[in-house]
């Protein structure tokens, strides 16, 4: 099996542990994974900014690092989405498609490709789940309460399979946490209160480690974690599961 | 002034930003609990999309059908090509009839016309009957959502509202002795009252009927007791068959307030013996939203008020943050048909969480309709310079590799060196107003893997 590493932008520059937590999961789950140094960026900033078409060199930049891979992974669902459903503004060539149809968002990818239900590791602390909207709503990753009150989804499923792990169960399950991209800036006001508030639900049931899928939506929730001085983890998911795999 | 200047002026107030919110997350749950417990609820929706769909792909014969039989039921209908020629007809109808006391149950269309000012510059005392909106006229102020207009209302408010307007007793915040007043004042209105104008939830092509849904009785109390009743409705109001009806019936208020249907379900089909009934079709830009293949799809909407509801923007940034008639998601995606460069902040009041989309009971793709919103503007020069450039300097570093890699490397430096009251300076830094940056490692992902490549 040919992998590629999607390392995303922001993931790369400030967050490195995250991908190297990617890397060496997958690794233990019997993956060998290459990282194309050529990636960069999925395109996501310039087009939810109004500004699609000045990303279309770097759609073409991603197609061209992953070209030849049987499955991209990436530890995050947000640019996942991205590729998968705005990547249809550039020539649909067989590369772009299969580029498109065979980016995986990292646990998507574990239980789905892999066949990989449960982690053999041991977590023995309270950890609040950050679903985000993308992964959840874009790639269906999980149950929305939208449709129904079964709470269910991928990383739940994967996290619940630890030993002495205890998932918080939040006032609002799958409340968005107010980063939005270049949201968090146009709009900064409510995005602030936004994450605030979703940070408060998690304060408020008892959560220890708060975690997720996607790092944007953990980046923003940390930098209110920590400017608040609160006695909260914050620490994307494969970081878990992979420092509980010995 | 842009949304999120508005909504900054509503933020200030946090404990009633706190109580906005939770107050929209209760009826959310409402509707939540209503819909949980209706299993077909998915294939309803589903139903009720195709339905909308099919209607607005043969717009043109239904308008048609309804209006041969509203006529061959002795209701006279007229066509407003926009805001101004509605108000035109409808008081031209009030002057046939010498009338100068108007009551009007709820309708977001003639809010959409600004009708009230109009009627009242036109010397006619016209009073809504919907009581949110009721409150919300005497305070001379817009509704801030479509099915609860004064939701950003306390009862405090209503209170000092009412004791100035209404003679209630200075500091009596009780809601039944508020609404018994109410009630009592309204029923003045009621008695004297030559005209009902009401909107239209439904207009059944196949009936020429038009059906109204209240939770307060307030429209049928009006049009039987006034001698002419005025029905406006936007044109995509209509559905083919009566059979279609409680498809609709069956999403509207449980998606609405959780309410398994309305109080009231009105169906107005012909007048009363020696009485009139008007119909008011309005244009006032449907048809241009019709014409526009990645948009039409809004059109379909019953304004229902669910994804205001459940859209954490609107929740804290209240309905009168958006500046338009309709406001929340939904409004994001009508608005900019209307007047793309006032309301072009709109699309970008969103996270794109896609809520809206999934508690929509018609499945309006509105978060995929605000992306594409923002590329329309973008492409039309409607987004900040800033914005613009920056984005385009942006695709430049993530197109080239090695550029990119560089970049990042400067930029962590200097976020490393640099103290942190430069690095978080409030003023020019919108992040740092309520967030610490990430620090920055030593390493990034891509300089760690050649390392290891090394070794």
């Amino acid at each position: 099996m040919k992998v590629a590493l999607f390392i995303p932008c922001y993931v790369d520059q400030f967050y490195p542990q995250v991908g190297i937590a990617t890397l060496q999961l997958l690794e233990k789950l019997g993956v060998r994974a290459d990282f194309p140094k050529q990636q960069t960026c999925c395109g996501q900033p310039m087009a939810n900014s109004g500004c699609e078409r000045d990303a279309i060199p770097v759609y073409h930049n991603f197609v061209d690092a992953f070209d030849g891979y049987e499955y991209v992974v990436g530890p995050a669902g947000s640019c996942v989405y991205h590729v998968r459903k705005h990547f249809d503004i550039i020539e649909q060539t067989p590369a772009v498609q299969h580029v498109r149809t065979n980016t995986y968002e990292l646990f998507d990818f574990i239980l789905n490709v892999l066949g990989i239900n449960e982690i053999p590791g041991s977590f023995p602390h309270k950890v609040g789940l950050h679903l985000s909207c993308h992964g959840q709503r874009g790639l269906h990753q999980a149950n929305e309460s939208e449709m129904t009150p079964v709470r269910d989804g991928q990383l739940r499923r994967l996290l619940s399979s630890m030993q002495g792990l205890e998932l918080t169960e939040l006032d609002r399950n799958d409340e968005c946490c107010g980063f939005g991209g270049t949201f968090c800036v146009s709009e900064a006001g409510i995005s602030a209160r936004m994450g605030q508030d979703r940070v408060a639900d998690h304060v408020r049931n008892g959560t220890r480690v708060l975690t997720g899928g996607d790092m944007s939506c953990l980046m923003h929730l940390e930098g209110i974690v920590r400017r608040a001085k609160l006695p909260i983890k914050v620490m994307h998911a494969a970081e878990i599961l992979n420092g509980a795999i010995l | 002034m842009s949304h999120s200047k508005r909504s900054n002026i509503f933020l200030l107030d946090a404990e009633r930003t706190t109580w906005h919110d939770e107050t929209l997350w209760f009826v959310r749950q409402k509707r939540d609990k209503a819909v949980y417990a209706t299993p077909e609820f998915q294939e309803l929706r589903q139903l009720a999309s195709d339905i909308k769909d099919h209607t607005l792909s043969r717009l043109d014969f239904y308008l048609q059908q309804f209006e041969e039989n509203a006529r061959r039921n002795g209701v006279q209908v007229h066509w407003a090509a926009d805001a101004h020629e509605h108000n035109q007809i409808v008081l031209g109808l009030l002057k046939r009839h010498g009338a100068t006391r108007v009551v009007k149950s709820k309708s977001m269309l003639t809010e959409e016309c600004h009708l009230n000012p109009y009627l009242i510059k036109h010397g006619v005392d016209v009073v809504d009957t919907d009581l949110g909106e009721r409150i919300i006229q005497l305070r001379d102020e817009a509704p801030s959502h479509v099915v609860l207009p004064a939701i950003h209302l306390k009862k405090e408010d209503v209170g000092d509202t009412f004791h100035l307007h209404l003679g209630t007793e200075k500091g009596n915040n009780d809601p039944q002795q508020l609404t018994e007043t109410a009630r009592q004042h309204l029923r003045e209105k009621f008695l004297v009252s030559e005209v009902a104008i009401s909107g239209v939830n439904f207009a059944v092509a196949e009936t020429g009927s038009v059906v109204v849904c209240t939770n307060e009785g307030n429209a049928d109390l009006g049009v039987n007791l006034a001698k002419v009743h005025i029905a406006c409705m936007g044109m995509e109001k209509l559905i083919p068959r009566l059979s279609d009806l409680s498809v609709f019936t069956r999403i509207l208020t449980r998606s609405a307030t959780g309410q398994p249907i309305t109080t009231y379900t009105s169906h107005f089909s012909k007048p009363a013996e020696g009485k009139e009934m008007h119909v008011v079709i309005v244009d006032n830009g449907r048809t241009k939203q019709l014409g526009r293949p990645d948009f039409r799809n809004s059109l379909k909407c019953i304004r229902c008020g669910a994804c205001m509801n459940t859209c954490p923007v609107y929740r804290r940034s209240g309905g009168h943050s958006y500046d338009f008639t309709i406001p929340g998601p939904i409004g994001a995606i009508l608005s900019p048909n209307i007047d793309m460069r006032k309301h072009a902040s709109l699309p970008f009041a969103s996270t794109l969480c896609g809520s809206c989309t999934d508690v929509c009971p018609v499945k309006i793709d509105i978060h995929t309709q605000l992306y594409k919103w923002r590329q329309v503007l973008g492409q039309e020069g409607e987004i900040p310079a800033s914005k613009k450039w920056s984005m385009r300097l942006l695709s430049r570093v993530l197109s080239k590799p090695a550029v990119y890699g560089l970049g990042g490397k400067v930029a962590r430096q200097g976020l490393r060196f640099l103290p942190h009251g430069l690095t978080h300076g409030k003023g020019y830094n919108p992040w740092a107003i309520a967030r610490e940056l990430p620090e920055p490692p030593k390493q990034s992902f891509r300089e760690w893997y050649a390392q290891q490549a090394v070794k």
